[in-house]
C-alpha cells in the first residue's frame, strides 16, 4: 500500500479504536433515501436554520441589546441627532458602518422567511401525503412545537431593533398579555420590568432569542433528525417499493453530495436576496416612540393571520363587578390559536382512531386517494389565508382601492363561510382526480390520434399504461367504513354514544371512495 | 394489504436507464469539465468578494431600476457570496446527479416494534430494578417524594417575582392633572385657541415642569388629539360637551384597543382610525366605536383654557388610558 493510499485507513484506525464507530458506520454510510423533491422541503428548513444561526452570531458582535437612551451621530444623515435607543442606534450601525452588515442583516431576515415558509410547506406534505402516520407521530408533534417556537422566536427577533415598526408590535403583544384575565396587568409588569415600554424589555427578549429558544430548537431539531434517520424515510408508492422497503440512493457519496450541494444552494439562493430585495429598512421606521406609529404597519407573515384575526374580532368585551375581560383579544389571540394548534398536534391520533389503523405506514398517500384527509387540510390553509388577508386589509384596501370596511366583513364572514366551502369542493376534485385515473387505468391514455374505422365511424387511439404506471395508480387501499353499532349485543346503548356516532359517521364519509379497477376490469378493459 | 384487491401484483423496480454520461465517454468528459467550470466560478466569486470587502468604498451608493438605491459594496459582497455558494451547490448536485452511479438500491425496512421476548424482558427488568427500589412499599417514602417534588418548582419561580414591581393603580394614571398646560408634541409650545382653526388636528403633551424629563413611559400613556370642529358638528350630552372649549376636543391618543397610536384623522368624516387593527372613532360623539375590534371610546381629556388664554386639562382622565386589563372599572 502506497503512503496517500495508507491514511484513510490511518484516521479510521484512529477514530475506531476510540469510539468503535466502524461497525456503525459501515452500515450507516450506505443508508439509503428515497429520492423525490418534495422531501427536500424539510432540508431547506434545516438549512435555513443554519444560516440563521450563522448570520445570527455574526450580528451579535455589533448588536447592543439595550434600550439606554443616545444620541445617534452615526453616517446615516437623517437620523443624526435624534434620541433613540442603543438596540436601534446599533442596527443601524450595523446596516451603514459594517461592511456587509446590511447583508448579513438582510440575509438573516431572509433565512427567518424561508425557514417559517418551509417549515409550513414541509408540514402541510407531510400531512397531505399522510408522512405523519404511526410511526412518525412523535415528528408530527416536534413539528408542530418546531412552528409554534418558530413563530415567537421570528417575532422576538424583528422587535429587537427597536424600530418604530416593532415596537409597536411590542406594544400589541404588551396588550396580549395584559388581557389574561385577574393576573394579565401583574404578567405585564413582570415580563416589562414595569409600565410599558420600559428598559427591560429588549435585553430579556434578547436572551430568549439567541440564547434559550435556539437551545430548544436545536434539541428539538436533532430529535426530529433522529427519528426521520432511525425510522427510515417514506417513499411514494410505485413499482418496487413496498411498506418493508426502502428505494432509492444511498448516502455516500449520492447523498452527501446531494444534500451538502443543496445546502450551498439555500445558502448561496438567501445570499442573493439578502443581496438584491430590501428586508426590514429599519432607518425608514425611525426610532420607536409609543405615541407614534406609521401606517400599514405590518407584521411578518407568520404573525399575520393572528393579526388578521384580531383585526376582524367582533368589539366585545364584558364588564362585571367592575372587572373588565376582553373577549375582542382573547378570543382571536389566545383561544383560537390553541383551538387551531390543539388539533393539528393530535390530528395522527384523531385520524387513526377514526380509521381503526393501527399499522404502521412507510408508503405515502397520493392526497386524492385520501379525500376527507385532503379537504381538511385544504379547508385549515383557507382558514388561515383568509386570517391573513386580513392581517393586509388596510395595504389591499389602498393598493385595490377598496373599502377596508367590506374587507373586514368579507373577512369575518369568509372564515367561518369559505373553509367549509373549501372541504366539499376540495372532497369532490378529490373524487373527481380518482374517477380520472380509473379511466386511464381502464382504457389507456388519450393519444389524439384519429382512426377511421371501415363503416366510417372516427375514433381516438386509446394507448395502454404501463405495469408501472397502472401500479401506481392502483396499488392504494381503499378501506371500508367502520361498523360501529349504536347498541352492544345486548341492545344497551353503548357509553360514549355521541363520540361514536361522529366516528362514525366520519368513517364512513372516509369510505366514500371510487372503486379503484378490479383485476377483472381491468383484464375486461384490456381487450376492448 | 390483500392482493386480489390489487388489479395487477407489484411488477417491480423498472429496468435501469442508462444516462448519457454513463455510455459516452466524450458525454462523461464534458459533465466532468462542467462540474469543474462551476467550482472554478466559485473560486472567482470568493476572491470579488474579497475585492468587494476591501476595494469598494462603503458609501458609494447606486440606482438601479426595480432594485432602487443600492449600497454598491453591500450589492457585490452579497452577490459574489451568492455566487460563492450557489456554484459550490450546482456543481455538487450536478456530480451526483451526472457522475455518480445513478442505480436505485433497495434496502430493508424492519418494523419498530422490539421483538416479543425484548418487550416482556424490558418490563421484567424495570418491574424488577424498581422493586429494588421498594416504592410500592414504603407509602411514606412515596407521598414525602410526591409532596416535595411538587413543591420543588416553586423555588426558581418564586424568584421571578422581583422581574418587575406590581402594577398597583399605576395603569390607572397618567401625568394629567387639573391645570396641566397641554403643549405641541414636537415644540413643547402651549397653545391658544387662535392657534387652532377648524379641522385642525394636533398632537400634545402635558406640560413639563422645569427640569423634568419626558420618558417613553410617560409617552405611553400621556399623548392626547387636540381637535378643532365647528361647535354645531358636535353631538355631546352637556357633561361631555362642557368637556370641549370652543370647538376643541381632546382624546386620548392611546388606542382603548391594544395601544397604539390612534394616528389617522378623516377631516370630512371626524374619524379618528387607528393604523393597527382599524377600530374607528367618530370624534363628533366623544370617540364612540363605530368600526373595528376595539370594544370603548377612546378617553377624554376635558379641557379648558386659563387665565393666559392657553389651553389646560380642567381636570384628569376620568377613566384609564390605553387597552383593558382585569382590574380596570369600565363602568
Amino acid at each position: 500500500m502506497s503512503a496517500k493510499e495508507k491514511v484513510p485507513a490511518t484516521i479510521a484506525n484512529f477514530v475506531d479504536e476510540r469510539t468503535g464507530a466502524a461497525k456503525w458506520l459501515k452500515k450507516n454510510l450506505t443508508k439509503v433515501f428515497p429520492d423525490h423533491w418534495s422531501f427536500l422541503l424539510g432540508e431547506i428548513v434545516l438549512y435555513s436554520f443554519i444560516i440563521l444561526l450563522a448570520t445570527g452570531t455574526f450580528l451579535t458582535f455589533w448588536f447592543d441589546p439595550s434600550s439606554k437612551e443616545v444620541i445617534y451621530n452615526g453616517s446615516y444623515e437623517p437620523l443624526k441627532g435624534l434620541k433613540m435607543s442603543a438596540a436601534y442606534e446599533s442596527a443601524l450601525h450595523i446596516s451603514f458602518d459594517v461592511r456587509g452588515g446590511l447583508l448579513m442583516r438582510q440575509i438573516h431576515h431572509w433565512a427567518a422567511i424561508i425557514f417559517m415558509a418551509g417549515m409550513i410547506i414541509h408540514m402541510l406534505r407531510v400531512f397531505f401525503t399522510g408522512a405523519f402516520r404511526k410511526p412518525r407521530e412523535f415528528n408530527w408533534v416536534i413539528g408542530i412545537g418546531l412552528l409554534t417556537l418558530g413563530i415567537i422566536e421570528g417575532f422576538l427577533g424583528y422587535s429587537l431593533p427597536d424600530d418604530l415598526l416593532s415596537g409597536t408590535g411590542i406594544r400589541i403583544t404588551e396588550a396580549i398579555i395584559q388581557a389574561f384575565p385577574v393576573v394579565g396587568s401583574y404578567l405585564a409588569y413582570f415580563v416589562f420590568g414595569g409600565p410599558f415600554p420600559g428598559e427591560s424589555f429588549i435585553p430579556r427578549i434578547y436572551t430568549v432569542h439567541v440564547l434559550l429558544l435556539p437551545g430548544i430548537f436545536l434539541a428539538l431539531i436533532t430529535a426530529h433528525l433522529m427519528l426521520v434517520w432511525y425510522q427510515k424515510h417514506t417513499q411514494y408508492p410505485g413499482p418496487g417499493r413496498t411498506e418493508k422497503n426502502v428505494v432509492g440512493y444511498p448516502l455516500m457519496p449520492i447523498y452527501m453530495a446531494k444534500a451538502g450541494g443543496f445546502f450551498f444552494v439555500v445558502f448561496g439562493i438567501t445570499a442573493l436576496l439578502g443581496a438584491i430585495a430590501s428586508m426590514n429598512p429599519i432607518w425608514l421606521y425611525g426610532p420607536y416612540t409609543p405615541g407614534q406609529i406609521s401606517a400599514g404597519s405590518q407584521p411578518d407573515f407568520y404573525m399575520g393571520w393572528i393579526d388578521g384575526l384580531v383585526r376582524m374580532a367582533p368589539p366585545l368585551e364584558t364588564h362585571l363587578l367592575g372587572h373588565t375581560i376582553s373577549w375582542n383579544i382573547l378570543i382571536p389571540g389566545l383561544i383560537i390559536p390553541g383551538l387551531v394548534f390543539t388539533p393539528m398536534a393530535l390530528y395522527p391520533w384523531i385520524e387513526s382512531w377514526i380509521t381503526g389503523d393501527k399499522r404502521e405506514h412507510h408508503l405515502l398517500d397520493r392526497p386524492r386517494n385520501v379525500p376527507n384527509r385532503t379537504a381538511i387540510g385544504a379547508a385549515v390553509m383557507m382558514f388561515f389565508f383568509v386570517a391573513l388577508l386580513n392581517g393586509g386589509n388596510d395595504l389591499i384596501a389602498t393598493h385595490f382601492s377598496s373599502s377596508i370596511n367590506h374587507i373586514m366583513w368579507f373577512a369575518r364572514i369568509g372564515i367561518i363561510v369559505l373553509p367549509i366551502l373549501t372541504f366539499f369542493i376540495t372532497k369532490r376534485v378529490c373524487l373527481s382526480l380518482q374517477r380520472a385515473d380509473r379511466e386511464l387505468v381502464l382504457h389507456g391514455r388519450e393519444t389524439g390520434r384519429l382512426v377511421r374505422l371501415p363503416h366510417g365511424e372516427f375514433v381516438e387511439v386509446h394507448e395502454p399504461l404501463s405495469k408501472e404506471e397502472v401500479w401506481k395508480l392502483t396499488s392504494h387501499e381503499q378501506p371500508g367504513a367502520l361498523s360501529l353499532p349504536e347498541n352492544d349485543v345486548n341492545g344497551v346503548s353503548r357509553p360514549g354514544r355521541l363520540l361514536s356516532k361522529l366516528r362514525a359517521n366520519w368513517s364512513a364519509a372516509n369510505a366514500e371512495q371510487i372503486a379503484k379497477p378490479t383485476k377483472l376490469e381491468l383484464e375486461d378493459g384490456a381487450h376492448h | 394489504m390483500s392482493k386480489e384487491l390489487n388489479p395487477i401484483e407489484n411488477p417491480g423496480l423498472p429496468e435501469h436507464v442508462h444516462r448519457k454520461t454513463d455510455v459516452d465517454p466524450k458525454a462523461e468528459k464534458r459533465a466532468e469539465r462542467q462540474v469543474a467550470s462551476l467550482f472554478a466560478l466559485s473560486a472567482i466569486s470568493t476572491v470579488g468578494f474579497i475585492y468587494s470587502y476591501v476595494g469598494i468604498k462603503k458609501d458609494v451608493y447606486t440606482f438601479i431600476p426595480i432594485l432602487g438605491d443600492m449600497n454598491v459594496q453591500q450589492l457585490m459582497l452579497g452577490l459574489c457570496m451568492s455566487g460563492a455558494f450557489l456554484f459550490i451547490g450546482i456543481g455538487a448536485i450536478a456530480w451526483a446527479r451526472f457522475l455518480m452511479p445513478d442505480t436505485e438500491v433497495i434496502a430493508h425496512r424492519h418494523e419498530m416494534r422490539s421483538a416479543d421476548e425484548d418487550r416482556r424482558e424490558f418490563v421484567e427488568t424495570v418491574k424488577t430494578q424498581g422493586a429494588a427500589a421498594g416504592i410500592g412499599r414504603r407509602p411514606l417514602i412515596k407521598r414525602t417524594l410526591g409532596a416535595a417534588l411538587g413543591l420543588v418548582g416553586l423555588g426558581p419561580i418564586i424568584l421571578l417575582r422581583d422581574l418587575g414591581p406590581l402594577p398597583e393603580k399605576e395603569l390607572e394614571k397618567t401625568s394629567w392633572k387639573a391645570g396641566t398646560r397641554l403643549v405641541t408634541d414636537p415644540g413643547d409650545r402651549p397653545i391658544k385657541v387662535s392657534d387652532l382653526e377648524v379641522g385642525a388636528v394636533v398632537q400634545t403633551m402635558p406640560e413639563l415642569a422645569p427640569g423634568e424629563e419626558r420618558t417613553l413611559n410617560n409617552t405611553a400613556k400621556d399623548p392626547v388629539l387636540l381637535i378643532r370642529l365647528r361647535p354645531e358638528d358636535f353631538n355631546l350630552d352637556d357633561e361631555r360637551l362642557s368637556w370641549t372649549h370652543e370647538g376643541i376636543i381632546a382624546f386620548s391618543k392611546i388606542c382603548s384597543h391594544m395601544g397604539c397610536a390612534v394616528a389617522l384623522y378623516e377631516q370630512q368624516t371626524h374619524h379618528l382610525l387607528c393604523p393597527c387593527h382599524q377600530s374607528t372613532f367618530d370624534v363628533t360623539r366623544a370617540a364612540k366605536v363605530i368600526f373595528g375590534p376595539a370594544a370603548r371610546p377612546l378617553p377624554q381629556l376635558p379641557i379648558t383654557v386659563d387665565a393666559e388664554g392657553y389651553l389646560i386639562a380642567k381636570q384628569p382622565f376620568t377613566e384609564p388610558v390605553g387597552p383593558s386589563f382585569w382590574e380596570r372599572d369600565s363602568k
